[in-house]
């Protein structure tokens, strides 16, 4: 094809063409390099690299609050990516998760951790079954408002109800248990062993005497050990991600968000599916929820989960690419670490990043990592209107139409005829 | 549940609830119509609304100075009659701005409508903090001291200096109506006539029904669509500005994210009522602030926006395009 | 005679004031080829709806193997044997060739989050068996080759195929094709025939909308004929040929409109 692609195309295939040869590697190999990538990530905190290493806030924190965002980016992506619901109140379950955990650990209970999770989990499936089974009939842009609202309200009655610590919120809500001794300061720092950090001189490291984290205390001390927690329920995550995606299951969600009719036509239970999303979403949302909770500060109140919060969830899907699981991790972490990295523009920050929104939108109108099957298609309708001479075709849509005239895609099939 | 409040109430509730609605109903004529026109949910329009209730507590800096000061509807309305031509400029202007910037650029690139809705939020963040830094801006120029009055404290709560005191006009039982209840529930009715009017009767109006339908035949029947979206966000930042000089009327201060829970109001009554739908939204607004109030009457005030967004819920369930359900494209000439 | 396998049976549809289908009573036996044709907004789409679920009956019955169809989910449908294509095609533009024929070979199937987390034997069963099955399909369209393609950026004529082939994927009794050769020249046309026939060889019975009234001569067994949402004429496409009714509906109207 000899038609002139602009440089961002040809950008576009490169990425498109890494991403083929990424796939043909033989499985042993992608494995390893997947090993040692997540080691590197694992060892991040530890290394902290010169630039990407915040300095005036802690930089494990930071971390943990990345990871913990992509986390979330990544159960939103299942609603917003996979299957096409617009969710803005993603923070109602987010919030579901972390008071389960507070009532159950602290207010109320003092179950263990990690028996909590599970059940925060499923309780926050249900709310999600809950909210979904009678809102899902709801015509899409519909469902953006209606989950708004359930966040809001969902804010409101933990903000009202007595029971749940109203506005005083829940404290002391514990860490995950210790492995080795518990930490008895001033006498014993606890956990096994410390692992140094490094510090670093230019380019030149040197372990640093003054910083090491305890394998494996968690506490108020030190947010590194919670970063690798939640970096391993993200790696779990993105793998049980994977595995659902690639099954009738994401089939079924990806056929439902391009087409509902032709889906139900196709046999596709849509509404059964969405729901289904929906509560998986939910899911992920519970357990990101629980584990907030119970991180460092171990103390929520309804104002660690405004509306607005609910509203960054959404961009940083959608900046990453929304139906790519590797760009909500992106996007998860860049609205995270972006602001914190900036921090000398202190007050200038969420100006900032409303700018890169509305930036973003006109030079990566797919995102920053959109589905690589999705570039493809965008580089080959190029090609196509480049080969049609160029000029405004309009969108390449009209060319299937053919001699079917213009009742074919748009308008008329939201008004639910189907021909 | 405080019925006997509810009951012994009724008639104040009612009518200040529909205040209250007019005011989301303004609002959310600037969801409804660009939703109608572009499928887009016009995130930022809450700022909109915003600048325009920072325009209204200006004029009244400007003219009367920062001392407080209570004065009743007859004597403000000469201010009133300024801050509401100001306000509908600012809030006009910025809403052309946004279509501009914010908008144009995103869906002339067939980006998908995701995309539209991400500009919008960095949109609504830009001027909700842009309002917020104020000061900062000001000091850049060395202009702190003199705008002082205007900046100061920009993240804080901005008052009105001059409190409009209500008075009783007539009594409904033994209920005094205020004057101004009926003239927040007057003038957004009068705005919301002419409008209506206006897109069902003049040539603009047919276009702007035309792009709702179907943009492409529009295309080629000769409406110049980038000049109907520019006119919707224009009428959308009209609404708003006088929507914000109400409020103001009414609420007498306003912050930099004053917006936001308003325009989340604001955009349920126009689902409430059908979005895409201008009766839609004029009903969909004074139900739910008729609901609202009746709702902290009997629940409690901390409940007020559970009931709004309870409502919602229940009336698409049964209505699952909202109450008048017909799009902006539809509505006979 | 063969089993009547669909019986719809006085149906009506009105939409406000239209009455798209007026008293149609039409059946299709197995294993046989029917035509529907009819002029421009004749009702024979709306027919289509009416059997596949999209739309309920104002009046009157669809039974799909004795048992009526009214009222039940179009998925539902599907899953009991009524496949059918859209006029517009519709497919899942951001899914390849297979993964569309896998969509509708998922209607077969029953696998979800949990058997798909565990890669449980019925997921791999099922997997293998969709993968077989679609290629296969896939072969059977001449598509192989563009398995991996997005459906977007197939060819017009491979878009229409690989509608037909999505439908049979999910193994239905009766395969519902809403004017598979719209927008076709001849010759792909009398191709798109001789495809069809081969895939009532395969077990399959058809019910074929088509503007065409030769190319649908030719191929089908029976033919209905709809005008105005009134059934006029039915019978074998020689009978059809001469019935005055048709000639007259027809008559001023380029057979080949569309
Ligand atoms: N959802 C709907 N709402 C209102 N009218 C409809 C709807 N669907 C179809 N109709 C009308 O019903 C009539 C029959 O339409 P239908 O699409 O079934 O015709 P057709 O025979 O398939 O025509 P064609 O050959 O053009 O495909 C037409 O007048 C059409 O406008
Ligand atoms: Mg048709």
């Amino acid at each position: 094809m000899t038609a002139p692609l602009t440089a961002r195309d040809r950008l576009a295939l490169q990425w498109v063409g890494m991403v083929e040869r990424w796939n043909s590697l033989p499985r042993a190999s992608r494995l390893l390099i997947v090993l040692l990538l997540a080691l590197l990530f694992y060892a991040l905190p530890l290394l902290r690299p010169p630039i990407l290493t915040t300095q005036q806030t802690d930089f494990g924190g930071i971390m943990f609050s990345s990871a913990a965002l992509a986390l979330v980016a990544v159960g939103l992506n299942i609603v917003i990516g996979y299957a096409g619901l617009l969710d803005l109140g993603y923070i109602g379950f987010y919030l579901v998760g972390a008071y389960t955990t507070g009532v159950l650990t602290s207010e109320h209970w003092h179950w263990p951790f990690f028996l909590v999770l599970p059940v925060a989990i499923a309780v926050t499936m249900l709310s999600g079954v809950l909210l979904g089974a009678p809102t899902l009939r709801v015509r899409g842009d519909y469902l953006a408002i209606v989950t708004l609202g359930f966040g809001e309200i969902i804010r409101l009655i933990v903000t009202n109800v007595e029971w749940l610590g109203a506005a005083r919120g829940i404290k002391d809500i514990p860490h995950p248990p210790t492995i080795g001794p518990d930490p008895k300061p001033p006498f014993g720092e606890g956990g096994l062993f410390t692992i140094p950090h490094l510090s670093w001189n230019g380019l030149i490291p040197s372990l640093d005497e003054n910083r090491g984290t305890r394998f494996l205390v968690f506490g108020a001390a030190d947010a590194i050990p919670y970063y690798w927690l939640i970096l391993t329920v993200l790696i779990l995550v993105l793998v049980a991600d994977k595995l659902v995606k690639n099954s009738r299951v994401g089939r079924a969600w990806e056929a439902t968000r391009e087409d509902e009719d032709a889906a139900e036509l196709m046999g596709v239970p849509t509404f059964r599916f969405k729901l289904l999303a929906f509560a998986m979403g939910a899911a992920v949302g519970g357990l990101s929820g629980a584990l907030f909770a119970s991180s460092q500060g171990g103390y929520i109140n309804p104002l660690s989960f405004p509306l607005l919060l609910s509203i960054l969830f959404v961009a940083a899907v959608i900046v990453g690419g929304a139906g790519n699981r590797w760009g909500a991790v992106l996007g998860g972490v860049l609205v995270a670490y972006l602001p914190e990295r900036f921090r000398e523009f202190a007050d200038f920050r969420l100006l900032v990043f409303g700018l890169a929104l509305m930036i973003l939108p006109v030079y990566r109108p797919q995102g920053l990592l959109p589905p690589a099957r999705t570039i493809r298609a965008r580089v080959a309708e190029r090609e196509i209107e480049l080969l049609e001479g160029g000029e405004d075709t309009g969108p390449t849509d009209d060319g299937l139409d053919g001699p079917e005239g213009p009742d074919g895609f748009g308008r008329t099939n939201s008004t639910g005829k189907v021909g | 549940m405080d019925f006997d409040f509810l009951i012994n109430n009724f008639v104040g509730l009612t009518v200040t609830g529909l205040a209250l609605g007019a005011i989301y109903a303004l609002v959310a004529l600037g969801y409804t119509m660009v939703y109608g026109v572009l499928q887009l949910i016009n995130f930022a329009h809450s700022e909109v609304f915003m600048y325009g209730t920072f325009a209204v507590a200006w004029v009244f800096v400007f003219f009367h100075g920062k001392q407080a000061d209570t004065q009743g509807l007859g004597s403000a309305l000469p201010l009133l009659a300024v801050s509401l031509v100001a306000a509908m400029l600012l809030s006009a202007a910025i809403a052309l701005l946004l279509e501009r910037v914010a908008y144009r650029p995103v869906l002339k690139r067939n980006a998908p409508r995701l995309m539209a809705l991400i500009s919008a939020i960095g949109a609504s963040f830009v001027l909700a903090e842009v309002m917020g830094l104020r000061n900062r801006f000001a000091g850049w120029f060395g202009l702190d001291d003199d705008l002082d009055n205007y900046v100061a404290k920009a993240r804080d709560v901005y008052s009105n200096p001059v409190t409009i005191q209500p008075e009783g006009l007539f009594s409904i039982g033994d209920y005094a109506v205020k004057d101004v209840d009926v003239l927040v529930l007057g003038a957004a009715l009068l705005m919301m006539v002419a409008l209506d009017q206006f897109v069902r009767r003049t040539r603009f109006g047919r276009g702007i029904r035309a792009v709702a339908q179907d943009p492409e035949s529009a295309a080629l029947m000769g409406v110049n669509s980038t000049r109907v979206v520019q006119v919707t966000f224009l009428i959308g930042g009209l609404m708003a500005g006088a929507a914000a000089t109400l409020y103001m009327i009414k609420i007498g201060a306003t912050r930099q994210n004053a917006g936001f829970i308003l325009g989340v109001k604001a955009f349920t009554a126009a689902v409430l009522g059908g979005i895409g739908n201008l009766r839609g939204a004029l009903l969909g607004g004074l139900l739910l602030g008729v609901m609202e109030n009746y709702g902290s009457a009997l629940f409690g005030s901390e409940w007020k926006d559970v009931v709004a967004f309870v409502l919602l819920i229940l009336i698409l369930l049964v209505r699952p395009s909202g109450l008048l359900g017909e799009s902006l494209g539809k509505a006979r000439a | 005679m063969a089993e009547r396998i669909l019986e719809v049976d006085d149906v009506t549809l009105r939409f406000g004031g239209l009455t798209a289908l007026d008293s149609v009573s039409l059946h299709i036996e197995e294993g046989e080829i029917l035509g529907l044709i009819g002029p421009n907004g004749a009702g024979k789409t709306t027919c289509f709806n009416v059997i596949t679920g999209v739309y309920t009956p104002t009046m009157g019955e669809v039974r799909f193997r004795g048992s009526s169809l009214v009222g039940l989910k179009k998925h539902q449908i599907t899953r009991k044997g009524i496949a059918r294509t859209f006029q517009n095609i519709r497919l899942f533009r951001s899914m390849t060739a297979l993964e569309n024929v896998l969509v509708g070979a998922d209607a077969n199937h029953s696998s979800g989050v949990l058997t798909a987390l565990f890669r449980s034997p019925k997921h791999r069963r099922e997997e293998a068996d969709g993968h077989e099955r679609g290629m296969d399909l896939l072969e059977f369209m001449g598509l192989a080759g563009r398995a991996d393609e997005l459906a977007s950026n197939l060819s017009y004529g491979d878009q229409r195929r690989l509608e037909i082939a999505r439908a049979m994927a999910t193994q239905p009794a009766l395969l519902c094709l809403d004017e598979p050769a719209a927008g076709f020249n001849p010759q792909e046309k009398a191709e798109l025939m001789a495809l069809i026939r081969r895939v009532r060889d395969r077990g399959y019975t058809v019910l074929l909308i088509e503007h065409d009234m030769r190319l649908v001569m030719g191929v089908t067994d029976r033919i209905v004929v709809l005008e105005f949402g009134k059934k006029i004429a039915e019978g074998t496409p020689a009978d059809i040929r001469d019935n005055p009714a048709v000639i007259a509906a027809y008559l001023g109207v380029d057979e080949d409109a569309s």
